[in-house]
């Protein structure tokens, strides 16, 4: 178990590092950079800009310096100071922004991931034990929709129908009145007012996705000698599901957790753009568009760190239900 | 009655002899074809995926207009119904289109024109367009008879250019985006996945830790980080052909497993082993023996995994960051909903977005019954 847990924490950590190289090569393709906009800028305010200046500004943010120097630097003050450098858009410090944005993101994610535990589990447990009824046809009736319709038209459709018949669009996370109040009851019960909304849309993909892993796992286990052997010796049939199929299928609830997260961090970002919710996918868009390279480098850097890490649990959860993996 | 009893007996077991002889003799692609003419949701969503690529080849003739034709007058216009008769004949048409405008916010509200009859028909002369850039014409499938009058299906845009024209134009670049991307990741997917499952060792660990990382990372914003480095003076077509790029540069990854792990199983077989051992050389042992055992579960992969790449279009270019117009795609157009206000009063815009739903859907059914025809023994 020790060295299954070693192995995986360095692929863990292996992971990390190559995506904080793709994160900060990313940024960097794009031609010009922060000091290219600054002098456009200032050109269009002060008419004419002495040559040299292009060169000394690019000396002082350190633009010169050839890209492993660059990485090299970046990733020393985020790994030693915890900075993730400077927002020259906003004109202020990319880690606090990261900071501000990142709680809600990461609640929303959570959210999100127990949505689809709690719904996916039953219906998919109910689909497979009662196969052909109503309920597993509206289920995949559901479960295909779901797959089908890209997030971000069903959080449109929803604005639209809050928007037209409910006399308001149910857009960010929390009422005009708790958006800039500091913590309390209210403001969290203000909270999960708002937040199924974006909840149910980011994770009906995924609960569609796992409704039919559950289902088709199940069903495999259902036909299995030792399933017959119980029911011959007797065991009522509750007890037998519970006691056996059941905790077989309930594996892909820990290993999807895997590619899921992925999945719905992007949903996330994207959600939240339509939604206007104050987490990370709008930020990082804006980021982006205007090559403020640190803010966006450090958001893809650490929404991607944050999906490592979840894997890498979901991986050491599924060695703690499932001993055939961590004996490998 | 008696006699005949016997006599059908008889006739069912030769039926079912020559049944069992005929699947005896029946090639792999035919058996697939059997089990797959079964699969009544799959044969239908088929037929409607070829119907769609259909529409994408012939989208100049079909569409009522061309993309660019514009009518300020007829902005925001409500879709149009079809109605086949008029005073008790046969004359399909739609009705005309009227607005008032509200006079402190200038805004036009449309209502339905009862008096005024636009008589529709096939093969109706309008806008002049050349099919696929080659044949010059002026004929559309569908259309108002008298060009310049309205004819709205699923309504006019914030600047009077028809929805239902624009849609059907859009299916070729959304349709085909994948498709491009698809042939890159595929070649990634077989190459890396078929080296990983045939050379095995250090190779197959390298390969198989790469597809984890890519897998692990969110796709979304690193395409969004890709799509932002697009430069804006690029041409359409460049921008097109980067997009497919960018959306199948993360995507290959579940090919690659897939190969590998066919490869993996394969190699144990039987059959694979005697052609080893007849002296079968590397690359046609891959070629002649193993390939073609797996090609139908690639295609039934392929099928299952387009849908991803259109949804990814559709996102980026909703956001902005995908095709820019004048290059109408899907995502494109849903790039006008973006408000809240403006989908409320023009719900038909999201049309475009009936039409991802409804390939996805289709797609999806097509490649759950090719999968499952995919291995008939």
């Amino acid at each position: 178990m020790w060295k299954y847990l070693l192995r995986r924490s360095l692929y863990a950590l292996f992971t990390v590092w190559v995506i904080s190289l793709l994160a900060f090569a990313i940024i960097q393709l794009p031609p010009g950079d922060y000091v290219t906009d600054m002098l456009e800028d200032l050109r269009a305010q002060a008419g004419n800009v002495p040559p040299e200046w292009e060169d000394r500004m690019r000396q002082i943010y350190g633009f010169d310096d050839p890209f492993i120097v660059q990485y090299f630097k970046w990733m020393r003050n985020i790994l030693l100071r915890g900075q993730f450098g400077y927002s020259f858009f906003y004109k202020r410090d990319a880690g606090e922004m990261i900071i501000e944005r990142l709680p809600m993101s990461f609640a929303l994610s959570l959210f999100s991931t127990f949505f689809v535990w709690i719904v996916a589990l039953p219906i998919g447990f109910y689909s497979a034990v009662r196969r052909y009824s109503i309920v597993d046809y509206t289920a995949s009736f559901m479960g295909f929709f779901g797959m089908a319709i890209p997030n971000f038209l069903l959080a449109l459709i929803i604005l639209f129908i809050t928007y037209r018949y409910m006399g308001g669009a149910v857009i960010g996370l929390f009422s005009k009145e708790f958006a800039d109040a500091p913590w309390s009851w209210a403001k969290f019960v203000d909270l999960l007012k708002h937040i199924w909304v974006p909840m149910v849309i980011i994770g009906i993909g995924s609960t569609a996705g796992l409704i039919r892993t559950m289902r088709a796992n199940l069903l495999d286990e259902l036909n299995k000698p030792y399933v017959e052997t119980a029911r011959a010796k007797g065991l009522s049939e509750t007890r037998l599901l519970i006691k056996y199929p059941l905790r077989h299928a309930l594996n892909p609830f820990v290993s999807t957790l895997g590619w899921m997260l992925p999945g719905l961090v992007s949903g996330e970002v994207i959600v939240s753009m339509v939604l206007n919710l104050p987490t990370s996918g709008p930020v990082l868009y804006q980021a982006l568009v205007q090559q403020d390279q640190y803010v966006a480098a450090g958001f893809i850097l650490v929404l991607s760190t944050l999906t490592v890490i979840g894997t890498f649990i979901s991986d050491l959860l599924l060695a703690w239900v499932d001993p055939r993996i961590r004996l490998q | 009655m008696k006699r005949q009893k016997p006599d059908l007996a008889t006739n069912n077991e030769q039926n079912e002899t020559q049944e069992s002889l005929k699947l005896e003799v029946a090639s792999q692609w035919q058996l697939m074809w059997w089990k797959f003419r079964k699969h009544k949701l799959a044969m239908i969503s088929g037929a409607l995926v070829i119907a769609f690529y259909l529409v994408a080849l012939f989208s100049e003739f079909l569409a009522p207009n061309v993309t660019t034709t514009y009518k300020d007058t007829y902005a925001t216009a409500p879709p149009q119904p079809i109605s086949f008769f008029y005073e008790g004949k046969w004359l399909p048409h739609v009705k005309g289109l009227k607005y008032e405008r509200d006079p402190v916010s200038l805004r036009k509200t449309w209502t339905i024109d009862e008096e005024v009859v636009v008589p529709i028909g096939f093969f109706v002369r309008g806008d002049a367009y050349k099919l696929w850039g080659l044949i010059p014409s002026d004929i559309h499938f569908i259309g108002a008879k008298n060009p310049g009058d309205p004819f709205y299906l699923f309504g006019a845009d914030i600047i009077g250019r028809d929805v239902f024209s624009r849609l059907i134009y859009s299916s070729r670049v959304s349709l085909t985006v994948g498709l491009v991307g698809m042939v890159i990741a595929l070649t990634i997917g077989i190459l890396l996945g078929g080296i990983s499952g045939l050379v095995g060792g250090a190779l197959d660990n390298i390969i198989q830790r790469l597809i984890e990382i890519l897998m692990s990372i969110p796709t979304l914003p690193v395409w969004l980080a890709l799509a932002a480095v697009v430069p804006i003076d690029w041409p359409a077509l460049r921008v097109y052909f980067m997009i497919s790029i960018i959306l199948s540069l993360i995507s290959w990854t579940g090919m690659a497993r897939v190969v590998r792990s066919k490869f993996l199983a394969l190699r144990e077989e039987d059959f694979v082993m005697a052609a080893m051992l007849d002296g079968c050389g590397q690359t046609r042992l891959i070629l002649r023996h193993m390939l073609p055992s797996f090609l139908s579960h690639i295609i039934a992969s392929i099928t299952l995994w387009i849908p991803g790449l259109i949804l990814g279009e559709t996102a980026l270019s909703f956001l902005g960051l995908g095709l820019r117009p004048p290059v109408v795609s899907w995502g494109v157009m849903l790039q006008d909903t973006q408000k809240v206000a403006v989908i409320a009063r023009y719900p038909w815009l999201l049309a475009p977005g009936g039409a991802v739903f409804l390939i996805v859907l289709t797609l999806n059914f097509l490649g759950d019954g090719l999968r499952d025809a995919a291995d008939p023994y």
